[in-house]
């Protein structure tokens, strides 16, 4: 056998390696109702700010500028509050849809590293035919 | 309905020569297909000639669509939507150039001129490669243009047109029934807020070179295989994988750059979908690269360069599949999303990978390859070793980015895990080692066979300082990153030593094995470089600092403290407050361009007294219709570090009115009272106060409480609410705590001996902000060792061509 093929063999098994430990951490998407039946684990949950609530972001950095509340809905229609222990991302209040990555504690889902929130707005990273369309309509 | 004032020669003008430069790409593929294929030399030179015209007019084509673009722009037409939809007229003149890039047609355009571009030049250097290599040239030319036509083909829309017109984008807008509507529509919605900074004007212009350069290896490579002259291309074609190493590698690191400086997620590089996607190609070409140099001075390693080659334009085309067709949605922060083109997108993949692939397999046994093996103590096999460690790499990040891909075609529902950075990083970590330890070595073994004694003779000094300096940074450096466990703080301390190991070994290598031959060092000018990164990265990252960390445990032990994670600090304008070493005051905020931007003076000062400085976050208002802010950072720079901050948060943003709640408390003298981060205590009562700003004589009836406030950083402050009676009415002096948002009122109680306090928490009572202040030390290597790899490739690229 070639030293090649050692050093080969010894790179599938190390690629093996590593993707079986990548697969064992990947996390998935849950609906906020599977969620629940997955407490402690870390799972992703696609969301919308959940509108009904009299004040859907609880956010006031006088009093705590590391955390925001605020109540998210699903697409099943599965509600929960949501505990976000860093600042409130911008244009929060607008987005269309927010991806949650954390884990569910209790009825609350906690979610402790900055990046596990992924905001979506209808305008900011595209172009929103919508917002086009209002804009031009009010000329 | 005749509208009036439009100008519609520019649109005009510019569908024709789409639809030219469409045709001119069909005929230049066929014609430099037969020419490659014609077996008479006169009949090959004929459609050489063809083709050439062919070639040149869409080149030509493209510049003048471009230039259209430019001027609709420049000249504000907003009857077009593309200036419409991605300017306005208060942008600067540089920024127009930005708005040309925002939009999707743009950077195809962009992408296709430097096509173009390239092309010419193999047009005038490529020799007998010409027709082969500009055969697929010009046919991703034809694809290309297919992605700017916009039209309909039996309810088929084939790409996106940039002229189009907005009235024909909103027919049904109620603007539009008035024949003078341009008279109303005087500005457009305006450049993304993000992209106002100079990095944009630069960045996309370099990353789309880079993007179109890899085609040239790519065509070489296919041209190789389509000619069965399987050897003969690849000297030529070494200067242009070292052009595109170069540029694509630069085009990265300015998007990192331009992330760093304008984005807030504390950092250059966050492993987004969209930065992945355009790093993968550039492993896998600099992988290509050095299997080419092997082969041209071993005939080792043929094989692996055309799949090297092939595989890096691929990937491009997989990238610009994956940030354009939306799937990413969910996983990046910046993908475009999706604008109905995606079975074009995917078909413009498709004809390259089927055809490439198919010929790659079906001519691989034919490719030559030395069945001898290289020898341990030979540069190449090293260097082959370091291709595949790149490679695996790249699957690896590809792998992981590609995840929402294989979720919609398998059904699954995957993610990466909760710390997705770490998932790359603990992987990427052991190659930075290995590909640190390589880089360093490598050069100091001869190709087939190096003597020991003359290796170990050469290579034992550098080893000995790097290791040196390596052992000074682990020992004295502060490299704690615990965050991940010892295992990987090993790790980062082993990737230190193999990146400083590279710095020094190809430093050394100047003098040691070219004796000083500067002009033949470009490798290892960009392999120092490319140290100096990795250095650069391990320090900045694993000792960054969150500067703004709040260590002080707010009092209500409730369910909202205990995260540690508490990284804002909120100030009160004009309140100096403790941030560990340094004090740091909110001063003032100042908003130009019609309180577009809002910028805050943040001035910072050592508690030690050797700095003190002025840092100006600002926030920015969105554009395109949209409502809110998107906050800019600011950083100090110093040879050594950044300090970089950011607002998070400020009173501005807060719309509405005052709705928070005056509390009472029955208090007696010595009583406390709790607010959300402190609590008051009620240390006596004055009647009729003559200090300060009161002045009651001893014939009033008033009192006044003595009021301290203790903050949960222990600091005492005094509130001095007062309650009087005049004419036999009731009233109130509140007082103020501006650095807690508290308001303090003093009210008679009904049971004797108490008094009631009225406390409100308002965030309206005085202008603040939340503030995040990082620190991120020797970030500068980082930034010198991009540009001394750049350097270092450029410097092997001129020296290769010289050398044809």
């Amino acid at each position: 056998m070639k030293k090649i093929h050692i050093i080969i063999l010894v790179f599938i098994a190390v690629s093996i390696m590593v993707l079986l430990s990548f697969m064992g951490d990947l996390s998935t998407y849950e609906t906020l109702a599977s969620a629940r039946q997955k407490e402690g684990k870390t799972v992703t949950v696609i969301t919308q700010l959940d509108r009904s609530v009299a004040q859907p972001i609880e956010y006031d950095a006088v009093k705590n500028p590391n955390l925001t509340r605020f109540h998210v809905v699903d697409t099943l229609g599965n509600k929960a509050q949501v505990m976000y222990y860093f600042e409130k991302p911008f244009d929060m209040e607008k987005s269309d849809r927010i991806v949650l990555k954390g884990k569910m504690k209790g009825d609350v889902f906690e979610i402790t590293r900055k990046d596990g929130i992924l905001i979506k707005c209808p305008s900011k990273y595209k172009d929103d035919p919508k917002a086009a369309y209002n804009n031009i309509s009010q000329q | 309905m005749n509208y009036i004032g439009e100008h519609l020669f520019p649109g005009q003008l510019g569908h024709f020569l789409v639809i030219l430069s469409l045709v001119a790409s069909l005929v230049a593929t066929i014609a430099y297909y037969k020419s490659a294929t014609a077996k008479l030399i006169p009949d090959a030179d004929s459609w050489k000639r063809i083709a050439r015209i062919a070639f040149i007019t869409d080149v030509a084509s493209v510049v003048m669509v471009f230039g259209l673009i430019f001027m609709i722009i420049f000249k504000h037409y907003f009857e077009y939507f593309y200036a419409y939809n991605h300017s306005d007229i208060s942008l600067e003149p540089h920024y127009l150039l930005s708005s040309i890039w925002e939009g999707q047609e743009g950077s195809f355009l962009l992408w296709t001129l430097w096509h173009g571009v390239l092309g010419l030049i193999l047009v005038r250097t490529a020799k007998k490669w010409e027709a082969p290599v500009m055969t697929v040239i010009s046919f991703a030319q034809l694809c290309l243009a297919t992605m700017v036509l916009g039209i309909y083909l039996f309810d088929l829309k084939i790409g996106s047109t940039p002229f189009m017109l907005t009235r024909h984008r909103f027919p049904d807008a109620p603007i539009f029934s008035d024949p003078q509507y341009l008279l109303s529509l005087r500005d457009g919605m305006g450049l993304n807020q993000l992209l106002q900074n100079y990095w944009m004007v630069i960045h996309p212009p370099i990353l789309f070179l880079g993007f179109a350069s890899t085609i040239v290896p790519f065509a070489y490579a296919i041209a190789g295989l389509w000619k069965k002259d399987f050897g003969g291309w690849t000297k030529d074609a070494l200067p242009w994988s070292l052009f595109s190493g170069a540029i694509l590698g630069l085009g990265v690191m300015m998007g990192a750059k331009w992330a760093y400086e304008s984005l807030t997620f504390g950092g250059y590089w966050a492993w987004d979908p969209v930065e992945n996607a355009s790093l993968v190609p550039w492993l896998v070409l600099v992988a290509g690269i050095h299997t080419q140099v092997i082969y041209n001075s071993t005939g080792h390693s043929l094989r692996p360069t055309y799949f090297f080659f092939i595989a890096s334009f691929l990937l491009i085309l997989y990238s610009t599949y994956l940030t354009r067709s939306g799937d990413l949605q969910d996983t990046s922060v910046h993908a475009f999303t999706g604008s109905g083109m995606n079975w074009q997108l995917r078909i413009f993949l498709l004809v390259f990978l089927l055809p490439s692939m198919i010929l790659y397999l079906r001519r691989y046994k034919q490719i030559p390859f030395i069945a001898k093996e290289e020898s341990s103590w030979s540069r190449e096999f090293w260097m082959f070793i370091g291709s595949l460690v790149l490679f695996l790499s790249a699957g690896y990040i590809i792998v992981a980015t590609s995840l929402p891909v294989f979720n919609k075609i398998f059904h699954t529902k995957f993610n990466v895990g909760e710390e997705p950075e770490f998932s790359y990083n603990r992987v990427q970590i052991f190659v930075a080692i290995v590909i640190g330890l390589l880089t360093a070595i490598a050069q100091f073994l001869k190709y087939r066979n190096t003597d020991k004694q003359y290796f170990v003779k050469k290579v034992w000094v550098p080893t000995a300082i790097a290791l040196a300096v390596s052992l000074a940074i682990s020992l004295f450096g502060k490299v704690h990153f615990d965050k991940f466990g010892i295992g990987f703080l090993a790790a980062i301390h082993l990737a230190i030593f193999a990146s400083v190991y590279a710095v020094v070994a190809n430093t050394s290598y100047i003098w040691r094995g070219l004796n000083g031959k500067l002009r033949a060092a470009g490798a290892s000018v960009a392999h120092l470089g490319f140290g100096l990164m990795l250095t650069g990265m391990l320090i900045s990252s694993s000792k960054m600092e969150v500067l703004s960390m709040n260590f002080i445990n707010p009092l209500n032990f409730g369910p909202d403290a205990k995260q540690k994670g508490v990284e804002n600090m909120t100030l009160y304008r004009g309140i100096r407050t403790d941030m560990g070493k340094y004090w740091v005051t909110y001063v003032s905020d100042s908003s130009v361009h019609k309180d577009k931007i809002n910028y805050f003076r943040i001035d910072l000062e050592r508690k030690d007294g050797k700095d003190n400085f002025s840092l100006y976050p600002d926030i920015i208002k969105n554009t395109k219709g949209a409502q809110g802010y998107s906050n800019n950072p600011d950083s100090r720079h110093y040879l050594h570090k950044d300090i970089f901050s950011y607002i998070s948060y400020v009173d501005k943003m807060i719309g509405g009115e005052d709705t928070a709640q005056f509390r009472n408390h029955a208090m007696a003298i010595g009583d406390t009272a709790f607010y959300s981060t402190g609590y008051l205590l009620l240390d006596s009562v004055t009647v009729n106060p003559h200090e300060g700003k009161y002045s009651f004589k001893p014939t009033d009836t008033a009192i006044m409480a003595n009021l301290s406030v203790v903050t949960n950083d222990q600091r005492r402050l005094l509130a001095k609410p007062v309650f009087y009676v005049e004419d036999s009415r009731a009233m109130f002096l509140p007082d103020t705590v501006f650095a807690q948002g508290l308001a303090v009122m003093l009210a008679p109680s009904e049971s004797t001996g108490k008094f009631t306090v009225r406390v409100k928490e308002s965030s309206k009572l005085v202008p603040f902000v939340a503030l995040k202040v990082l620190q991120f030390p020797f970030i500068n290597l980082v930034w010198l060792g991009t540009v001394l790899m750049v350097v270092g490739f450029v410097m092997s690229m001129v020296r290769r061509a010289r050398l044809l």
